[in-house]
């Protein structure tokens, strides 16, 4: 059978991705924090499952305006990284795994989760630059990839319980494939930081540890936060760390925490990383 | 369900703060729409050659025009653009996104002015909760 061996939490800034591209890791701001991956990466290393679900948001790239999803699987055999405005990040091409994708498609939907299916999904930095926080610089991604696109720029956007709800349909979906293969589950986003408006720039460690502290011992807790409440003390984009609940959801009611990072500023974010395995 | 009333948001009492929500969505729809246009690099050669004429394709207000050429980031977000929508502005100009949070900042702040304040622990909450409370701070 299927098993989901463990989840990662983590930001996904695209300044970390440019610095990596651009051969800027060892400048006096970026080098604490290429440290702390280390940790992080030395797990990574002797821990690659097979499948990774990436639970990430499109940032104005594949979807806009005229048309958008709440939730999105991707169900190509792989997926370019898009142009975002400054031409694609040269990183490899990820590939899916359309089986299993196909599967999470049928088992959410008689769930009566009501997901949007892509076939030709492009990803932006929300998915490629945990790759590479993750698996560093290789010639092919070590895992393949079912990316679950989830919109947190439009409002209304999912409520933090329903993103957990979707979270536990998944954990349920990979425990009924009948295939002996590993699997890992990433959310990614947040933590504290708001982009836009005259208050940018405002984060919270406060909020940001009891978060990371509720997703190892109670992360119901972190179901009941509201989205204004979201927006008023982690900032307007902070509400990304909706997505880090459909990862915890997953992995069923115990964790074992393998390593955290908190490191402020990545850019104007607070940068947040932690990795659980599955008990 | 409580009932409310059309323009009003909890949100709304967060300061500096612009949610993309139904309203700035009618609003900043076909500004958005510009914006993201820039994805592709045929689009940004074009737009680069004569910003006016390419913005011609968008139903834009004037408003919006002028906030574009002017490279205004906190009145794209007040005439109803989102920051993600913004940033492809920045992009396209070659420009670390900071340049741009710093001009939104209230008061302005320049690109190093805005580093250090990231570099010094970020912008604190305690103040800027709510409008109510930055009145009193």
């Amino acid at each position: 059978m299927a098993r989901l061996i463990a989840g990662m939490g983590t930001s996904h800034v695209p300044g970390v991705g440019a610095a990596m591209d651009n051969g800027k890791t060892g400048e006096a701001y970026w080098t604490e924090l290429f440290k702390g991956f280390e940790t992080l990466r030395g797990w990574h290393a002797k821990n690659v499952p097979d499948v990774t679900i990436i639970v990430f948001n499109d940032h104005a790239t594949f979807y806009a305006l005229d048309n958008y999803a709440t939730f999105t699987l991707g169900v190509g055999e792989e997926f370019q990284p898009a142009d975002e405005g400054w031409g694609r990040r040269q990183v490899p091409i990820v590939k899916g795994h359309p089986e299993l994708a196909w599967h999470l498609v049928e088992s959410l939907m008689a769930e009566e989760f009501d997901m949007a299916v892509s076939g030709n999904l492009e990803v932006d930095h929300g998915l490629t630059v945990p790759l590479s926080i993750a698996y560093d610089q290789p010639s092919e991604w070590p895992t393949r990839v079912i990316p679950l696109c989830v919109n947190v720029i439009q409002h209304p956007q999912p409520t933090a319980l329903r993103c957990y709800k979707l979270g536990e349909a998944i954990g349920r979906a990979i425990a009924s494939w009948d295939e002996d293969i590993t699997v890992g589950i990433w959310g990614t986003g947040g933590l504290s930081h708001q982009l836009g408006g005259e208050r940018a720039g405002v984060v919270n460690p406060e909020f940001d540890k009891a978060f990371l502290d509720n997703l190892v011992a109670d992360p119901m807790a972190n179901t009941r936060i509201s989205h204004a409440e979201f927006i008023r003390e982690a900032g307007a984009e902070g509400i990304e760390m909706i997505m880090w609940n459909v990862m915890r959801g997953a992995l069923g009611e115990k964790v074992k925490e393998v390593c955290r990072l908190y490191h402020i500023p990545v850019s104007a974010t607070a940068y947040g990383g932690i990795i659980l395995e599955a008990e | 369900m409580a009932t409310r009333k059309p323009d009003i948001r909890e949100y709304d009492d967060v300061p500096g703060t612009y949610v993309l929500d139904g309203r700035s969505y009618r609003k900043g729809f076909h500004l958005n729409m510009f914006c993201m246009s820039l994805n592709k690099a045929e689009c940004r050669e074009e737009f680069a050659k004569d910003e006016e004429a390419y913005m011609k394709k968008y139903p834009m207000t004037d408003e919006q025009r002028q906030a574009v050429l002017d490279r205004d980031y906190i009145r794209l977000l007040q005439l109803g653009a989102n920051v993600y929508y913004t940033f492809k502005l920045v992009s396209h100009d070659r420009q670390p996104p900071q340049v741009m949070y710093g001009k939104m900042s209230s008061p302005q702040l320049s690109f190093d002015e805005f580093q250090q304040m990231m570099l010094g622990g970020g912008r604190p909450i305690e103040g800027n909760r709510s409008k109510k409370e930055q009145q009193n701070g």
